[in-house]
């Protein structure tokens, strides 16, 4: 339900105040500062994976999951074959997969309506919007099961299929993720892939695709070939169009993405944020080295991106190769705050300064923006970040820290306090359900810029206070 | 899932350097189209009253509204200018020998169009409109595209639902050029008669076997359901998107700017002041225009600026806030009225003028980086159905822009007034407009065009969200941005005239050289001038 809904039943209009914190414009009686601010889903929203073990579906459901939360649609997954383990607590071997074993059957039947019960809690009762569901679900009983547990709750549904032949493919998928997983802990590699093996066919059997005809009613869409194909069906909804194009553009191929931020400005010296100034000489120092270190890293055919501002430019500049200029990479918007130091927003706004140590995430300069937009703003960049291979992204650190949330999955909470200090590049590599990082310093000194959250964050809280975490500067 | 893009420079075919090179020496392009990097060739596929010619255009639509140039190439316009007079469906048996050779030397001409268009022009996509359903057809094509160095992307629509392609034939064959007398009966006799013609020969896409190394999308039954197969690249993957968030179902968009605000009365831009007097008059119209309509389920978006939300507030319906939807920056300039802006920055009110659609303002937005902002709200729209959007007047010309196919030299110049509201219904292949005016009075807020040649400074237009065109005049005191309630109090400097491209390559330094203002360009044909200049040198 949309905030402003309540009041349909008065008839004179409603006085407007702004939100402090957000700068959002809300009627008078509303008061509770959460808002939505595109109705993404009106109903909450079951995602349904679909496939033979080792098919990618947890590194999709994952992926999604990230996503999603990363775009402010609180989503949770839950694996089936976690909950097998909670409850079997020993894995022995493929034989409780068998189709005729009863015991493995009924135990399996279990686990599933156990994590669906925990999906209704978490759609209905704890806010959640969407669920992705985690499991094989390879016959239509299982889906129909679903199906209509949703039906009852109010859910929307949306079946996620993998289809995969490819025997390379899948002895990757058991490579990279299978012999880790606790059910192989004690067995060697050669055993852990046969018995694995053994398990796939133990569903083969039984599996019952998406059908084109049979399953005509339902939204879904099948993955074939790790995206090659896609066959999408009955797409009804906002959440299931973005997903439908996050899944279409995600792909498998290995790369690395680096992430730094310009070289240190003249403005980052000074302790002034935002504004748009030249490079330091330590900063231009940086840069070099930066080129340096990318000739050792021989990446094969590196993209580069920047932001319109100047200092992102003249990093890349010094790099000697061709680079691409992105708006959206631009720093945060600081508003009224730009080219201020933070003893100066203390001085000319204790209010907001109080209020943006409370909720730096969805605190919004005024006149400007909030991490909470700025990630709204970076969306179509991780988009093509998905797309892309090996990319370098010369940013800022609001900016570095939105993107870095994403890889890493950090919650809004951690997002502005992320460390990502000047002259450090990080290397990303997806691997395994996650994404590996390298931290590299490339020994050019700097000004530390950041700050960590005070102690008190009280609007009526003493100047000492409001400075204690501020970095030193000249 | 992508396959690596292609890089501008990675092509050794020389037709394409040539041809890259205009495109990016236009600097004000999109980032859309920068993202293109190959002229890409769109085929549609399908039997006649399958909406091939519905998607072609708004697909060109759409692409050439984010900046990328797009073009259609309609099949049936070549025929029917070299066969003057349509007689029936005879013409297209496939047994009619003479038609067959006509139909097949118009194709021939239509793909030199789109060669012209592609290779010279500065086209970036074209569009070819026709049935291309037999696989000697598609074959032609691909040879067609393989000598060109274009890349290929089929896109084919499938309907078996006899009640869809009835319609499609009363609501837009009826009015075909093929069809003067307009007799339905008629008119839907032969054409399906012209179908089982078509029928006989259909070979549609085989994503297993004979087409599975093809790149396409097949649309089944109106977008009830999607075959994707080999997305290459950016393009093709927003176009993908897109074509599966249009509908055919009948819905009708309202477009109005907020309630007139005391700025507006004050002649000021920007800013978020509250509506005056009569904006409030309007706010109370405008609810009684949306009763007298009785709009079922009309969802209401508004920006996050006070005046929308007051107007919004009127209705007493839920609405939902976009920033996106925000009007547009003007930077160092908001809160200005124009005089203000003339006497504080004159060079940069007479850039203005040169060209408002890339002119961004310091520290502020262009209607091009609108365009990108607005994006999503148009995706949207797209997949909703009936929708008030309670905007602002730059951001309102930018959607109307997109509905009614405006390019960027109308766009900025759109009538837009106060206290009127625009209903558009999609209706055949493009948009009907009604526009009523509520009937309360307001300032007009509209600037026209200058009269008079204006002179063309290519540079300049363009410039970061920054305060200084160039990064290398650091010494610049840059005034502080917004200090609320006061103006800035130093204009910027004025932009030596060195700042012209052609200029500044002949001043170049080693580092700086390539910190053009045209900065939407890429630095490797920076560079290629450079090489170029010092050569010469």
């Amino acid at each position: 339900m949309l905030d402003n809904e309540d009041h349909l039943l008065e008839n004179h209009p409603r006085e407007l105040t702004q939100n402090p914190l957000k700068k959002i414009w809300m009627p008078h009686k509303n008061s509770h500062i959460g808002h939505r601010r595109v109705c993404m889903t009106n109903c909450p929203t079951l995602i349904v994976t679909v496939g033979l073990p080792a098919r990618g579906k947890t590194y999709i459901s994952k992926k999604l999951t990230r996503y999603l939360n990363w775009i402010g649609v609180p989503t949770k997954e839950f694996n089936v074959g976690d909950y097998r383990r909670e409850c079997l607590k020993i894995y022995k071997s493929f034989e409780f997969f068998r189709p005729d074993n009863e015991e493995g059957v009924k135990i399996r039947r279990q686990c599933a309506m156990s994590a669906l019960n925990d999906v209704r809690q978490y759609l209905s009762v704890e806010g959640g919007q969407v669920a992705v569901f985690d499991a094989t679900n390879t016959t239509r009983d299982r889906r129909g099961t679903i199906m209509k547990f949703a039906e009852q709750n109010g859910f929307k549904v949306f079946f996620v299929e993998s289809v995969c032949e490819d025997p390379e493919v899948i002895a990757q998928n058991i490579v990279q993720v299978k012999l880790g997983n606790p059910d192989y802990m004690n067995c060697s590699s050669e055993e852990a892939i046969e018995d694995f093996m053994e398990r796939i066919k133990c569903y083969e059997t039984s599996y019952q695709p998406l059908d084109e005809d049979l399953d005509s009613d339902v939204s879904y869409i099948k993955i074939m070939d790790v995206g090659r194909r896609y066959l999408v069906n009955r797409v009804v909804d906002h959440i299931q169009s973005r997903i439908v194009y996050y899944l279409m553009n995600i792909h498998i191929t290995p790369r690395s993405i680096y992430l730094c931020r310009h070289g240190e400005s003249d403005l980052n010296i000074k302790g002034r944020i935002g504004g748009d100034s030249g490079l330091s000489s330590r900063g231009k120092e940086f840069a070099k080295r930066l080129r340096s270190f990318l000739e050792e890293q021989k990446i094969k055919d590196l993209k580069i991106w920047t932001s319109q501002m100047k200092r992102t430019i003249q990093t890349a500049e010094c790099l000697g190769v061709p680079y691409e200029q992105w708006k959206s990479l631009n720093e945060i918007d600081a508003g009224v705050c730009e080219e201020m130091m933070y003893e100066e927003i203390q001085e000319h706004f204790p209010l907001e300064f109080a209020l943006r140590d409370q909720d730096k995430y969805r605190y919004r300069y005024p006149k400007g923006e909030s991490y909470e937009d700025l990630v709204q703003r970076l969306e179509p960049v991780i988009m093509e970040l998905e797309r892309q291979e090996n990319v370098l992204v010369i940013c800022h650190q609001a900016v570095m820290r939105c993107l870095l949330a994403y890889f890493l999955d950090k919650t809004s909470h951690e997002l502005p306090y992320l460390k990502c200090p000047l002259h450090t590049v990080l290397k990303l590599t997806p691997v395994a359900y996650g994404c590996k990082v390298e931290s590299v310093y490339l020994g050019v000194d700097s000004v530390n810029t950041h700050r960590d959250r005070p102690e008190n964050v009280n609007v009526q809280r003493s100047t000492e206070d409001a400075l204690q975490t501020v970095p030193a500067h000249h | 899932m992508s396959c690596t893009q292609r890089d501008i420079g990675a092509s050794t075919n020389s037709t394409e350097a040539k041809r890259t090179d205009p495109r990016c020496n236009e600097k004000k392009c999109s980032w859309a189209s920068y993202m293109t990097n190959s002229p890409t060739m769109i085929v549609m596929i399908g039997l006649p009253a399958r909406g091939k010619t519905y998607m072609s255009k708004k697909l060109t639509r759409y692409l050439n509204w984010i900046g990328v140039p797009t073009k259609v190439f309609n099949l049936g316009v070549y025929r029917r200018e070299a066969v003057r007079a349509y007689k029936s469906y005879d013409f297209f048996r496939h047994d009619n020998e003479e038609a067959m050779k006509i139909r097949k030397q118009c194709a021939l001409v239509a793909l030199q169009d789109v060669r012209v268009y592609l290779a010279e022009e500065g086209g970036q996509i074209a569009v070819f409109d026709a049935t291309n359903t037999t696989r000697e057809r598609r074959d032609l094509i691909q040879a067609f595209v393989k000598e060109n160095g274009f890349k290929v992307f089929f896109v084919e629509s499938v309907c078996d639902d006899p009640d869809v392609i009835a319609a499609n034939i009363l609501e837009v064959k009826v009015s075909s050029p093929d069809y003067p007398e307009k007799h339905r009966e008629r008119v839907m006799e032969d054409f399906l008669k012209r179908i089982e013609c078509y029928k006989v020969t259909y070979q549609p896409l085989d994503p297993d076997n004979y087409d599975k190394d093809l790149s396409f999308i097949k649309v089944i039954n109106v977008g009830q359901r999607f075959l994707v197969n080999r997305v290459q690249d950016y393009i093709q993957s927003k176009i993908v998107y897109y074509l599966m968030n249009i509908h055919v179902h009948s819905h009708s968009i309202y477009l109005c700017r907020h309630g007139e605000s005391n700025h507006n009365v004050e002649g000021r831009i920007g800013g978020d002041a509250e509506l005056s007097p009569r904006g409030k008059k309007f706010a109370h119209a405008l609810r009684d225009f949306i009763e007298e309509y009785e709009l079922s389920d009309l969802k209401v978006w508004t920006s996050q600026l006070r005046r929308t939300i007051q107007t919004a507030e009127e209705l007493s319906v839920p609405y939902e806030q976009w920033k996106i939807l925000n009007e547009i920056d003007a930077g160092v300039c908001e809160e200005m009225t124009y005089q203000m802006i003339q006497e504080t920055f004159p060079e940069e009110f007479a850039l203005r003028d040169q060209d408002k659609y890339h002119y961004r303002y310091p520290g502020g937005e262009s209607y091009q980086d609108l365009v990108q902002r607005l994006e999503p709200v148009i995706m949207e729209l797209e997949r909703q159905g009936n929708v008030l959007v309670i905007c602002h007047q730059a951001v309102m010309r930018c959607l109307l822009a997109y509905f009614l196919d405006k390019g960027a030299d109308d766009l900025p110049y759109m009538k837009c007034p106060l206290h009127t509201v625009l209903k558009l219904t999609p209706v055949a292949y493009g948009c009907k407009v009604e526009m009523f005016y509520l009937n309360v009075e307001a300032v007009n807020t509209h600037r026209d065009r200058p009269l008079g040649k204006v002179t063309r400074d290519s540079a300049l237009i363009h410039r970061r969200n920054s305060y200084t065109p160039l990064s290398s005049y650091d010494q610049v005191k840059r005034p502080r941005l917004y200090s609320a309630g006061n103006q800035p109090w130093l204009p910027l400097a004025p932009t030596p005239s060195a700042l012209m491209p052609e200029r500044l390559q002949s001043q170049t330094r080693t580092g700086s050289s390539c910190l053009t203002p045209c900065v939407k360009e890429s630095t490797l044909t920076a560079a290629k001038k450079l090489v170029a200049v010092s050569a010469s040198e």
